[in-house]
């Protein structure tokens, strides 16, 4: 962003002060993150930075917070764990499944009252999640669901396949459709063109839908907690409890983990969505 | 077509227009199959239980189910004396009734939400009508306590004769009906809810400004880079929209807390004195910062993917024609913006009025919104059906939003990442 010479001095002056602004709100969105980081090394007990750590005196970090975090007694954070990812995963599963099939629906010409029906399909992302977890439980206690990782596990099969029914919908929008007729007329059966041909074509699509549902579920509160007992406990749920009695840095241990993991599941998406737009055909 | 003309047949014989209207009709049904498992999944798990709130926040049958034979003897009551002694014999029965099923706990609780002071009158009546003789039970029923022998107690009874009401939601703009039935505001200082409702719509329209100055700048930076710069800056945005919400707002806690980075920059430059730290968590401030560094990536990417398409070259036409700048900008580049500004403000809109964890966690008292107040009565006080209510006017509200999001941009506009 260079400017040219013959720009005049007042516009030169704006131009920085627009590039201070525009480094200003990026330090406000990206800074807070770092802030975890050390303090997750903290030797001591307290979340502020403490002398030694503004010396840099080794003494000061230690890595107590991580072991507690792992072999600390009554540790909620094993479990709590296990549960997340069980969870997220099988939500992921049927979420992929269910999503992708019914974009596949959804993206035919033919599909009768496609207005509505998508806005049904994607109404779980637009309602606020405090309504969605109220009706959600309801519906789950009527059948007997509550407290379970099966109520806990349908409940973000609904709120995460709104993104899949997206990410998948607008892969298929540039599809060539003529290849599935290719395949049809060489003798293939549906299920063997969409499994050789339609599947391999949208799978980023597919992917990086499956990864928003995964992380939808996986930093899910708000439905937990109208849902959860307390062998349901996920991450997210133990990370608001402990942030609402005591914020320990154990909790900042928890989180510097949960950013090393959205960081790798970030870079995923963003080479799945690179080489989808490749395979579209869409330069940028 | 019309069938003077010869009309074209398939090899089978059947004419080509029947057959592409079956074909067609095949087609259609094909692709409804395939969405059908998932609609019919939402439907059952989500739409009907959203209907199924909705009858729980008008529902009123508790009462209406535990004195069927009192409601029915009440009808040709008018309320101006004492009723009658039918209805007191029918009472008298109903409640006999309960007591066996030992249901009248629970009556007694229903009506004094109608009405304070039921409770101990009727934990008397149900002592008393043990030792009750055959006949005459509105004397009997009067004598037990003066209360019974007045008729406000009566007409609050009758009160809650319908099956449906709609309290709840009067209830939740701190409204209610008083004995004569004339709807009126509940008295200033118990008013809870509208401040609720005032502050909710206060702090989503101020994050939505918020988050839109500071998105622009950035996402017009953004769009105008060269790739390699952009898509470096890119991850800026991205990162934190990937990251978990708790973990985000955990960081605004440390930051914001009074020993925190934030006060200990203002009191190093002597904004303020180390012993007269700002509270910026447990109040409003709280709430508003984190809220809009959560939202700030949801505006971003909108208002991105529209400048995006916007040429270069259109601002460059618009300065060689003798535009400055800022004329240019403001005439040319900004109206094209208006879409993806429609978007993202909507998006943001939305989401900060039902937002529930980040207020709760840093809101404090004075910081919380509508959502904290319906999961308060859904998990500590269990008025369900208020709950029901609450969340039902906020929804609502959103899809008049929603609605609003549809006419500008089109729902199946939304773009992720």
């Amino acid at each position: 962003m260079a400017l040219p010479k013959y720009t005049e001095p007042h516009y030169r002056i704006w131009h920085y002060v627009y590039l201070t602004i525009c480094a200003a709100v990026f330090f406000f969105l990206v800074a807070p993150l770092f802030v975890i980081f050390p303090l997750s090394f903290n030797a001591e007990e307290f979340l502020v930075f403490s002398d030694g750590m503004k010396r840099l005196d080794p003494d000061a970090f230690s890595l107590r917070w991580y072991q507690d975090m792992i072999y600390g007694t009554k540790n909620p954070w094993g479990l709590a764990a296990k549960n997340s990812f069980i969870i997220a995963i099988f939500a992921t599963i049927g979420s992929v499944i269910l999503g992708t099939v019914a974009a596949l629906g959804l993206s035919s010409r033919h599909m009768p009252y496609k207005g509505l029906i998508m806005a049904v399909l994607i109404s779980p992302m637009i309602v606020p999640l405090i309504i969605s977890g109220v009706a959600i439980f309801f519906f789950m206690a009527k059948v007997g669901l509550a407290a379970t990782h099966t109520g806990i596990v349908l409940a973000h099969i609904i709120l995460g396949t709104p993104f899949v029914v997206i990410t998948v919908t607008a892969t298929l929008s540039g599809f060539d459709h003529s290849v599935t007729r290719a395949a049809a007329s060489l003798g293939s059966d549906p299920v063997n063109t969409f499994m050789k041909i339609t599947l391999p074509l949208i799978l980023p699509g597919v992917i990086s839908g499956g990864l928003f549902a995964f992380v939808t579920s996986f930093d899910e509160v708000v439905v937990v907690l109208f849902l959860a007992g307390l062998e349901n406990t996920t991450i997210p749920i133990q990370m608001w409890t402990g942030l609402r009695e005591q914020l320990s840095p154990t909790i900042l241990a928890v989180a510097t983990c949960l950013i090393i993991l959205s960081t790798l599941i970030l870079v995923t998406a963003e080479l799945l969505r690179r080489r989808s737009e490749r395979l579209r055909g869409i330069n940028r | 077509m019309s069938s003077e003309t010869k009309q074209i047949l398939t090899t089978d014989g059947i004419p080509l227009e029947v057959s592409l209207k079956k074909a067609e009709k095949k087609n259609k049904i094909k692709a409804f199959l395939l969405v059908a498992p998932l609609l019919m999944f939402i439907i059952i798990t989500y739409v009907f239980p959203i209907g199924d709130m909705l009858m729980r926040s008008v529902d009123d049958k508790m009462v209406t189910e535990m004195l069927p034979k009192t409601f029915k003897s009440m009808e040709k009551w008018d309320g101006q004396d004492l009723p009658p002694e039918e209805v007191f014999e029918a009472f008298y029965f109903d409640f006999q009734k309960l007591i066996e099923e030992e249901r009248e706990g629970k009556l007694s609780t229903q009506l004094n939400y109608t009405k304070n002071g039921f409770k101990s009158i009727i934990k008397k009546l149900r002592r008393k009508s043990k030792s009750f003789e055959e006949g005459n039970y509105k004397e009997q029923i009067m004598s037990v306590h003066r209360r019974w022998a007045d008729v406000e107690y009566w007409r609050a009874i009758k009160r809650r004769a319908p099956a449906y009401t709609y309290q709840k939601y009067l209830k939740g703009i701190d409204m209610y009906e008083n004995e004569k039935g004339e709807i009126i505001n509940v008295p200033e200082d118990r008013r809870v809810h509208r401040i609720l409702w005032m502050r909710t719509l206060e702090i989503a329209f101020f994050v939505t400004v918020f988050c839109f100055l500071m998105a622009y700048p950035i996402a017009h930076l953004l769009a105008t880079l060269p790739m390699k710069y952009s898509n470096l800056l890119m991850i800026c945005v991205l990162l934190p929209f990937w990251t978990s919400l708790l973990v985000r707002t955990a960081s605004w806690m440390i930051l914001l807390q009074q020993q925190g980075i934030v006060n200990d920059f203002f009191v190093m430059i002597g904004l303020v004195s180390d012993d007269n730290r700002l509270e910026m968590m447990f109040n409003k401030t709280g709430s508003y910062v984190a809220m809009t560094q959560i939202l700030l990536p949801f505006m971003v990417l909108p208002l991105y993917s529209v400048m995006k398409t916007i040429s270069p070259s259109l601002m460059r036409a618009g300065k060689s024609l003798g535009g400055t700048p800022f004329v240019a900008f403001w005439k040319v580049y900004f109206p094209l913006t208006i879409p993806g500004i429609g978007a993202g403000c909507l998006l943001v809109f939305i989401l900060a009025i039902g937002y529930y964890i980040t207020p709760a966690l840093v809101g404090g008292a004075s910081g919380t919104l509508i959502s904290n107040q319906i999961a308060f009565h859904m998990k500590s006080t269990l008025d369900w059906s208020f709950a029901s209510a609450m969340g039902l006017m906020l929804l609502s509200g959103v899809l008049v939003i929603y609605w609003l999001y549809n006419k500008l941009v089109g729902i199946d506009n939304i773009k992720l990442g």
